[in-house]
């Protein structure tokens, strides 16, 4: 049976070893991900933001337990740094989610970042790819959100959730940088904690500056209290998944789920086109010691950046220089 | 281009709730360059090698300091090789008595490491043995 056929069976070895082949860059899974991509588009895809320690693979715990009550089958990507310095990952997102290991109906999936040139999102959306056609109903993606690239990574999701908690005084600080523009949906958690109403002030006076939401959707903050609490607390969960269910219902209902997928789509071509064009020229560049010398020049202020790509740009590609590769 | 990285699990099989040597562990293993999973204490061997399955490691690391090495070690080797995952190496440390070694190996357990041994040791053990494909 050929992979892709396995993969869509829900055959689980051969969708994590994909996965892998994807990380590693193993230039056979790019046509085992071209068969499947006609097959995907059908799961919902979710995706949670956030600080470290926010709670965020604790509420996609309990997110399971509720998707799994209404028999959902459910994926999950948990995303954790790579060290920069070892190129080692400590991916401990997963413990949270132990007691769901032993159902098959649900796959979930550790990746580190990988750090340059994208990598991480690349991944990341090719993974989401391969548990839609797992055939998966709902996917969970989950990033520690503190920057630009893991803002890059809410592309390929439908719904973000990005996860506060009280007490972290530069949260909304963090939020404004980015992360604000990508949330429909914000979550205080532990919120019976000392700080909750003032982090939801914040969070309300901020909406309140905003002149208008696509669709009309203004992200509604939803508090989730204590887990041990577990009435308040699943009634929490309870109205964070109607308000999951909502946002998509007014994505579908405002024709905005194309503008999703288009925005989920010009992110992966945009990956695409790093991974076939800059990334052979960066790594011939690097292999032959030119890029050294290119940074020895402007380190020297023998040259400037513009300069050098421009002169990268007539040498490999060949034909005209395009206009816009350095801009 | 293409390039394998290593992916290992940490794994506390049974009720144990020492944690602290496969917490130095797994993160020796990051600084080794590796990619760990760790999935916390209290897992049954079913969990570990469910989840062992979906992470595509290519060893699993257990630690157990309770005694019950001998039925935890073999049963998640068994549960591997029931799921045809009998690829993914098992090594084992913890609190070892050596008249068990035997027993283990036997089991399918490819290494044992017990108090003392380097951290150095088994990273350079998990380089030169494990195969990744």
């Amino acid at each position: 049976m050929k992979k892709a056929e396995k993969i869509r069976k829900g055959d689980i070895r051969t969708a994590t070893r994909l996965i892998r082949n994807i990380e590693d860059n193993v230039p056979e899974a790019k046509s085992t991900i071209r068969s499947l991509f006609p097959f995907t588009g059908k799961a919902r895809v979710i995706g949670l933001t956030g600080a470290p320690g926010a709670g965020k693979s604790t509420l996609i715990d309990s997110l399971i337990a509720l998707y799994r009550n209404r028999d959902k089958k459910i994926g999950a990507l948990l995303i954790d740094p790579t060290s920069p310095f070892t190129g080692g990952a400590l991916l401990g997102d997963r413990i949270r989610l132990q007691r769901h290991a032993e159902d098959p109906d649900v796959f979930v999936r550790s990746l580190a970042t990988r750090g340059a040139l994208g990598g991480l999102s690349k991944a990341a959306g090719d993974s989401v790819h391969v548990m839609d056609a797992m055939g998966k109903d709902v996917i969970f993606v989950e990033t520690v959100g503190t920057g630009q690239q893991e803002v890059e990574i809410m592309n390929h999701v439908h719904t973000v959730i990005v996860v506060l908690v009280p007490g972290m005084g530069d949260s909304i600080q963090a939020i404004k940088a980015g992360i604000l523009e990508v949330a429909d949906i914000f979550v205080i958690n532990k919120a019976e904690r000392e700080g909750a109403g003032k982090l939801y002030q914040e969070l309300m006076y901020m909406l309140n500056m905003v002149d208008s939401f696509p669709g009309g959707w203004r992200p509604p903050v939803i508090r989730v209290g204590n887990l041990f609490e577990k009435e308040v607390f699943e009634k929490n969960i309870e109205e964070l998944s109607q308000n999951i269910d909502a946002h998509y219902r007014n994505l579908v209902e405002n024709d905005l789920l194309g503008d999703r997928v288009r925005r989920k789509v010009t992110a992966e071509l945009n990956e695409a086109l790093q991974v076939s064009i800059l990334a052979p020229i960066l790594e011939q560049l690097v292999s032959k010691g030119e890029f050294d010398n290119l940074v020895d020049k402007l380190l020297k202020k023998e040259t400037d950046p513009y300069t050098c790509a421009e002169e990268v740009a007539k040498k490999y590609l060949r034909k005209q220089p395009l206009k816009g590769v350095t801009g | 281009m293409a390039e394998r990285k290593l992916r290992i699990m940490v794994a506390k099989p049974g009720l144990d709730g020492h944690d602290r040597g496969a917490r130095v562990l797994a993160r020796c293993f990051r600084d080794a360059g590796f990619e760990v999973i760790y999935t916390g204490c209290h897992q049954a061997p079913e969990q570990i090698a469910a989840s062992a399955i979906q992470e595509d490691v290519d060893v699993v690391g257990l630690s157990c300091l309770s005694g019950a090495h001998r039925y935890l070690f073999p049963r998640v080797v068994e549960l591997l090789k029931e799921q045809n995952a009998s690829d993914i190496m098992v090594i084992g440390g913890g609190v070892i008595p050596k008249q068990d070694f035997q027993m283990l190996y036997d089991a399918g357990i490819s290494e044992i490491f017990t108090p003392g041994a380097s951290l150095d040791s088994i990273v350079e053990w998990i380089n030169n043995n494990v195969k990744l494909t």
